[in-house]
């Protein structure tokens, strides 16, 4: 045996030497026809020959002996020699005589007979080399037919012997061939196990084995140390060829680990020089066991598709990320080592395959993008606000400007200055911090202002402050003022809109006004002049001195409105006087609209506060108004349909002429008109293209039903915008007699993404948890059930987890690599911490 | 509040001491009365009787000793607590760091905080007891010292608020009728075990706590808690060596989870007994063992088994020791002293037959059965709180010790708020938009939930069309599905139950809790994390008792119709907006079917124009005129995120389009990388 595996010591590239040759070697290997007596001396003890004694050749033994011709070379390798013995016709001996011989071919070592083979085995070379090696190496080859047998076999090899298995659907093919070729070279290595039962090979395979194609296995027997541990079982997913076999058993071979603590690029293994990819892991000595037993799990899952190499993480250069927690270097000559941050050892495994398949499977792999970008939609963040927040983390506010109370200086705070604005909010939470940016801006504008100072409590830290105020959410902004009861700001939250309501709660509302004199300052806007950039209208409300149940329903109001609108009181002797001049009947409300210098008289019949809040409140609505992103609320409450003249710029005199005269109209109730200016509000674009499918030439008016059936209808842009020619289009429209250029849609707003099913990946691997109770309960509310299709692929990685390598191996197998160099980068980070303190 | 409160406990108080005159002239005859009465001014008790005094509720305490928190006067022997006292968290939360202060009990007096008691981390038994006289004398807590309760008993009567009073008798033969019974008294009676020999043992109630009285002695100690190892450790110096012995194995808090079991600091013992340095530990039935005593005074341990089989007259020298037949019998050794230290159990002794207050079974028969609303099972309208109301939470929670049961005796006094005054349990509503808001707050800052997990929970309740929500705290999960009743208010469409969990399989006496990748960083694994974070079951209706029931072992909620893990955080910091907000929010937008999504004005402006329903955050927000306008950068980043766009730059119609596919696509090239890296960065994060 120790000739043949010298003969084979310089590797399989001899094999692929003999197929070269064979051919042009031919003569040399034509095949010997010997006399019997040749024959018998040409015998040498322990060689090996296939003999065919032929005495008259028959035209039916003409392609048996062809194949034999071209099974010498072969043979040859092996050291069998093939011979035709030609039998003189008289002599009848053992082999030459008999008519039957003549069928049956002859293995001999030496002068000893091993097998006889019926002609009919031999049908081909294959057939020929297989049967002749398989004969010769019975004890190397086990032929095996029954599960027991083979359970046996292997169990008595169990810590000693690695066991090859192979089944081929028949004997003297040529996967038989090549596994008996294999087991030539390797069969003291290993023991070879050799079947033809389906039966047998079902026990073995974990896949659904259909017995047409031969397989083989490597059982890895020699690592169990317990007799009940079952041997791990590589499939060899190649087709059975010599050449296959032999890279295979070189594989499982080589250790399934290497060590390396050199330049990765100069490292070299039986998988570099298979042509198959290396993966370094890379350790560090205080991760070293996990990371062992990471890569450990890895070399499994690859085994025979990739080497797997523990790369000590102080010999790489230092142009490797710290991060890097993976290396892969493929066999391509000058294709430098890629280094890697894998989450996951299923990333790991998933390279490599990628890498084998190559680029036939591109198109495959861009499916799976695509599904894996919808998993990963759901982690990405689709709240403006938070997300705006979260990209503006890094830029540090100029908070200087705004004191930051605390527990302690919380009341001093507020009662020592004027005016102190105070805003609650949440560190963490976005809108809070949004606001907290217009807040700062606020802050800015106000810088100087005497009187008004600029404070927040941050109820994540101070909860106490926050609860006695009675802020339970986020974010509040408050007024204090000396003596005052708290005033809770309720607008919108932005830098104008604040700055405006700061300014404005400066002012007492409302404002007492002690003679007629001041009366017509106040209405004249001279009175509080450093409030007309912040107001367009100051209320007036006028009383006789009798009205007192009025006057103090209107000084309630006040209060109400105190921030947003400023108003005066008078209620002087002379008020009468005032009354008549403004032709306003006592009790009375006038607006002095400083834009228009208009001063114009309401009647005060009702007379609870609140209605007097509401009163002025829609007084201070304007008839034809420009809608903006800061004041549709207040006019959307009205409820009416909308008619928008959208203009990219201010609006033409005509235009606004004909518009006012529809809002001033006897229609008026029945709709707004307001006009839109897209300098001012671009959104308003946004509104047009959703309205149009082409964008429209401006100005362009507008009919859009929001409150009910929300049709949207376009005024013909060949008509002039007049009043008479737009009422009667809005009555076309009301009656149905004009095609809407759309429809707003009506659907609701539902959940934008579907949330992890934790319910359903815990029943998984949970079932107690529904033992009890899966009879009780009805169906999983819609959005559940619906996303339960969609999300099939990120639960079926859930229950991947394969118990198989945790139960042989004993020991958890690190599957998750995150366990291993990111975390160390981290731990060293904490350890450099604890250092510095 | 305050001042009017303290005015009217002071007229109590009066009117108290007139009726203690009373009492005293009439000697027995006279009942007085109270709605409310709490025997024991320990923890618990005091605790209890500080919510009454909030309430204005007639109440009184009756401390059998001369000063509140009479346990603590004597134990722990060795006097050291085992309460932590973290003075610094780096937060000034004030109820974030109650989750890590152990010892200090519940008020609105910021004095009363137990870090301006003491400055060790493990505080002295002395400073306790001090704290509870202050916390007594400063909140003027109706507190009848030397008043022993000697005896319970019922009195029929209709007209009472569960149908009987109770009658207590003190030590004096005063008699006092009280509506209901709050039982505060702790667990303080010794365990004793006998056996043959068992008067050779020491209590630890009174064995000497000078290490010098055990120098160069063979000590052997019954009992395997905290208080055996607090011996051991203050001997283990100077004695031969220190053997225990128990039935259990040991189990050390921090594999279990659990306060109660022996902690890091009293451990000293195992690492002698492990290093071989004499001391060791073994496990026994105790009732097995017999002692007999030689002609030395030294202590021999035998078994029952040989004393039953010889003459029990004989003495030690006639007596079969295993060692005899076993001569490597492990504790053959003869010992100087044996030392009992088995724990305490709960007084049954005064309470009459008639109240039907039973010991729980198994290992919980220290503590009187109580159903999960901390009512005796045997009698309406007694409750028992503090250490002795453990059997609810035992080995699992902290509810036998003051930093849980401070909370459920505030469970326990707002269900009877309800109950008995009409005050239906403290829920404040909120608009929907606030619904991922409050739950974060409160997951991060609770104590309650975070000490009391598994046992107390907040309940969000639903309202119609899921437009608000009912917040109600801390609430004992155990009668979830009595809610209604317990709390006054209404389930109609729903409700979340906010709760603290540790991972199932993590925590356990043998379990390695050290094991590599123990924690789970990523959102989507959430599930399977292993320390203590919160849960969010989803309910479309309340559980019925008998789902309830029927639960699985170990569960504190039955199957809900869904569920949310948040992914447990190395520093409990729930507010990351990618790992622990987004997931969050997404499971509230599925389980209503609705969108949470904030929206800036401008944004909600465009929808209000183009679509007929708007998103909650717009409907409640802008539309209110309080929509968030926000500033020229964070618009300009949503628009980079693609999250929202950008109409100003525009120039003839059709470029407008182009552009516009342009920027979309561009925006949508975006939009899928940051996914990637954001990914990565939270993760990092996780793993430091």
């Amino acid at each position: 045996m120790s000739s043949k595996r010298n003969r084979w010591a310089p590797g399989f590239s001899f094999l692929l030497l003999c197929s070269c040759c064979m051919s042009s070697a031919r003569n040399a290997n034509a095949l010997l026809e010997l006399s019997p007596q040749e024959y018998l001396s040409s015998l040498q003890p322990g060689k090996a020959s296939l003999v065919y004694f032929s005495r008259n050749v028959s035209p039916g033994v003409r392609p048996f002996l062809e194949q034999m011709e071209s099974s010498v070379q072969p043979l040859q390798d092996y050291g069998i020699s093939v011979v035709k013995v030609n039998c003189p016709k008289e002599e009848v001996s053992r082999y030459c005589g008999k008519q039957n011989a003549l069928l049956k071919a002859y293995l001999f070592r030496g002068n000893i007979l091993l097998r006889e083979f019926p002609t009919d085995a031999l049908f081909n070379v294959n057939a020929i080399v297989a049967n002749v090696l398989f004969a010769l190496l019975f004890n190397e080859v086990k032929y095996i037919a029954s599960p027991v047998d083979h359970q046996n076999l292997e169990n008595s090899l169990k810590g000693r012997l690695n066991v090859i298995f192979a089944y081929v659907p028949a004997i003297g093919t040529a996967e038989h061939r090549a596994v008996m070729e294999a087991a030539f070279v390797y069969g003291t290595a290993h023991q070879f196990i050799l079947t033809t039962e389906v039966l047998l090979l079902k026990s073995v395979s974990t896949e659904d084995a259909d017995g047409l194609s031969a397989q083989l296995f490597f059982c890895h027997c020699k690592r169990v140390t317990e007799p009940t541990q079952p041997c791990r079982r590589t499939p060899m997913e190649q087709p059975l060829s010599t050449l296959n076999i032999h890279k295979y058993l070189k594989l499982m071979e080589a250790p399934i680990v290497t060590e390396v603590a050199a330049d990765p690029e100069k490292v070299s293994t039986v998988h570099l020089q298979l042509g198959l990819p290396l993966v370094f892991i890379l350790s560090q000595k205080e991760t070293y066991e996990a990371d062992r037993r990471t890569a450990e799990f890895v070399a499994w899952q690859l085994l025979g598709r990739a080497g797997v190499a523990l790369l000590a993480r102080d010999s790489l250069g230092l142009n490797v990320l710290l991060q890097s927690n993976v290396a892969l270097k493929t066999a391509e000559e000058g294709v430098p080592i890629k280094y890697l941050v894998l989450e996951d050892t299923d990333e790991i495994i998933a390279l490599v395959e990628n890498k084998l398949k190559g680029e036939q499977f591109q198109e495959y792999e861009e499916e799976e993008d695509e599904e894996e970008k919808e998993n990963s939609d759901k982690d990405v963040q689709d709240d403006q606000v938070v997300e705006a927040i979260h990209r503006d983390r890094k830029r540090e506010l100029p908070l200087d400007l705004i004191r930051t109370l605390t527990e302690e200086t919380f009341h001093p705070a507020v009662t020592e200055t004027g005016h102190t604005a105070v805003l609650f909010y949440a560190s963490w939470e976005a809108v809070s911090l949004a606001t907290l940016q217009s807040y700062v801006e606020v802050a800015v504008e106000l810088k100087g202002t005497s009187g008004v100072s600029l404070a927040r409590v941050n109820c994540w830290d101070w909860p106490g402050v926050c609860a006695k105020q009675n802020v339970t959410q986020f974010p509040v902004v408050k007024i204090y003022e000396k003596g005052e009861r708290p005033v809770t700001y309720g607008g919108m939250l932005g830098t104008e809109d604040l700055l405006r309501f700061i300014m404005l709660s400066r002012v007492s509302c409302p404002l007492k006004l002690a003679s007629a004199a001041a009366v017509e300052g106040y209405l004249r806007g001279e009175l509080l002049a450093e409030l007309l950039p912040y107001h367009t209208t100051s209320v007036l409300g006028l009383f006789m001195p009798s009205m007192k149940e009025a006057r103090e329903a209107f000084i309630e109001a006040g209060t109400i409105l105190k921030g947003y609108v400023t108003t005066g009181l008078y209620y002087g002797d002379d008020a009468s006087v005032l009354s008549s001049k403004y032709n306003a009947p006592l009790p009375a409300l006038l607006f002095a609209r400083h834009e228009e210098r208009s001063i114009d008289p309401v009647l005060l019949s009702r007379l609870t506060p609140q209605e007097i809040a509401q009163t002025i409140r829609y007084q201070l609505l304007e008839t034809f108004p420009e809608i903006t992103v800061e004041n549709l609320p207040a006019y959307w409450s009205l409820g009416r349909p909308l008619l928008i003249l959208f203009s990219d710029g201010d609006l033409g005199p005509w235009d606004r002429n004909e518009m006012l005269r529809l809002g001033r109209g006897s229609d008026r109730e029945a709709f707004l008109a307001c006009w839109l200016n897209l300098q001012r509000t671009p959104a308003g674009r946004g509104i047009l293209k959703a309205y149009f499918s082409t964008p429209p030439p401006l100005p362009l008016l507008a009919w859009v039903n929001l409150h009910a059936g929300g049709e949207v209808f376009a005024f013909p842009p060949d008509q002039p915008v007049t009043q008479s020619n737009v009422l009667s289009w809005l009555e076309k429209c009301r009656a149905g007699l004009q095609l809407p250029s759309t429809t707003l849609s009506d659907a609701p707003w539902t959940p934008p993404l579907p949330a992890y099913n934790f319910l359903r990946m815990m029943e998984s691997t949970l079932p107690e948890f529904t033992l009890h109770t899966a009879y009780g309960r009805g169906d999983p509310p819609g959005p559940w059930q619906a996303e339960a299709a969609e999300e099939k692929a990120p639960v079926r990685e859930e229950q991947a987890e394969e118990p198989r390598a945790e139960a042989e191996e004993g020991q958890p197998p690190g599957r998750d690599l995150r366990g291993t160099v990111p975390r160390l980068v981290g731990r060293e980070r904490q350890v450099k911490r604890h250092a510095e303190l | 509040m305050v001042f009017p409160l303290a005015k009217g406990a002071r007229g109590l108080l009066l009117t108290f001491a007139l009726c203690m005159s009373l009492a005293c002239t009439s000697r027995a005859s006279a009942l007085v009365h109270h709605d409310y009465c709490i025997i024991g001014a320990g923890p618990s008790g005091l605790q209890m009787a500080y919510f009454l005094q909030q309430a204005s509720r007639d109440y009184v305490v009756f401390e059998r000793s001369h000063a509140p928190g009479s346990f603590f006067a004597l134990y722990p022997r060795h006097r050291k607590l085992i309460s932590i006292n973290k003075r610094y968290t780096g937060k000034s939360n004030s109820e974030f760091n109650l989750r890590h202060d152990w010892n200090s009990l519940l008020s609105h007096d910021s004095r009363l905080l137990f870090r301006h008691y003491s400055r060790d981390f493990f505080p002295h038994a002395d400073t306790m007891v001090r704290y509870l006289e202050d916390f007594a004398s400063r909140l003027e807590l109706q507190v009848q010292y030397n008043t022993a309760i000697t005896h319970v008993t019922l009195d029929r009567d209709p007209q009472a608020w569960n149908s009987h009073y109770f009658i207590l008798t003190d030590q004096n033969s005063q008699t006092y009728r009280c509506s209901l019974l709050l039982v505060a008294t702790g667990t303080w009676v010794p365990n004793v075990v006998s056996f043959t020999g068992s008067e050779y043992v020491e209590g630890y109630e009174t064995v000497s706590i000078n290490p010098d009285d055990f120098a160069g002695q063979t000590v052997l100690i019954l009992g395997r808690g905290n208080s055996a190892f607090e011996t051991a450790e203050n001997i283990l110096g100077v004695t031969n060596f220190i053997h225990m012995v128990s039935r259990s194995r040991v189990r050390l808090s921090w594999a279990t989870h659990y306060v109660g079991d022996l902690r890091a600091i009293n451990n000293g013992l195992l690492d002698t007994y492990q290093l071989k340095s004499l001391d060791g530990l073994l496990e026994g039935d105790l009732e097995d063992l017999a002692i007999v005593k030689d002609k030395k005074g030294k202590l021999h341990i035998t078994l029952r088994f040989y004393l039953e089989n010889s003459n029990s007259s004989a003495g030690a020298e006639t007596v079969t020791l295993p060692q005899d037949e076993l001569d490597n019998f492990a504790t053959r050794a003869p010992y100087d002293r044996v030392i009992r230290c088995l724990g305490w159990k709960f007084d049954f002794s005064i309470y009459n037959r008639s109240l039907r207050l039973m010991p729980g079974r198994g290992n919980k028969r220290k503590y009187p059965q109580i159903k999960p609303s901390y009512e005796s099972r045997g009698t309406r309208g007694l409750f028992v709180l503090g250490t002795a109301s453990h059997s609810n939470d035992f080995r699992k929670s902290a509810g036998g010790f003051i930093h849980g049961f401070r909370y459920t005796t505030r469970a326990v006094h707002r269900l009877l708020e309800n109950r008995h005054h009409g005050v239906p349990w403290p829920s404040p509503i909120y608009p929907i938009t606030q619904l991922t808001n409050s739950i974060i707050k409160r997951v991060n800052e609770a104590s309650g939930l975070y000490q009391m997990f598994s046992v107390l929970a907040d309940i969000i309740l639903v309202k119609e069309n899921a437009t608000a929500f009912e917040y109600l705290e801390e609430y004992p999960v155990g009668i979830l599905a009595q809610l209604e009743l317990h709390t006054g208010r209404k389930a109609p469409s729903g409700l979340f139950a906010v709760i603290m969990e540790y991972g199932r399989n993590f925590s356990g006496a043998d379990k390695d809790v050290f094991y590599y990748n123990r924690a789970v960083g990523e959102a989507q694994h959430a599930w399977q994390s292993n320390f203590l974070h919160p849960v969010i079951y989803y309910y479309k209706r309340l559980p019925t008792e008998r789902e309830m029931r029927l639960r699985p072992p170990d569960w504190p909620l039955p199957r809900p119709d869904a569920i949310h893990h948040i992914v447990e955080d190395f520093l409990t910091d729930w507010t990351a907006p990618n790992a622990h907000i987004l997931p969050l929010r997404r499971f509230l937008e599925n389980c209503l079917g609705t969108d949470l999504r904030n929206f800036f004005a401008e944004s909600c402006f465009l929808i209000a124009l183009t679509r007929q329903k708007l998103p909650p955050s717009c409907q409640q927000g802008y539309l209110r005129m309080q929509g968030l306008v926000g500033s020229e950068g964070l618009r300009r980043h949503a628009v980079k995120a693609s999250l929202m766009e950008n109409y100003t730059v525009v120039d003839s119609p059709n470029k407008l389009l182009d552009g516009q596919k342009e920027l979309h696509d561009q925006l949508l090239k975006d939009h899928v990388i940051p996914g990637r890296p954001l990914q990565h960065l939270i993760n990092t994060k996780d793993e430091l």
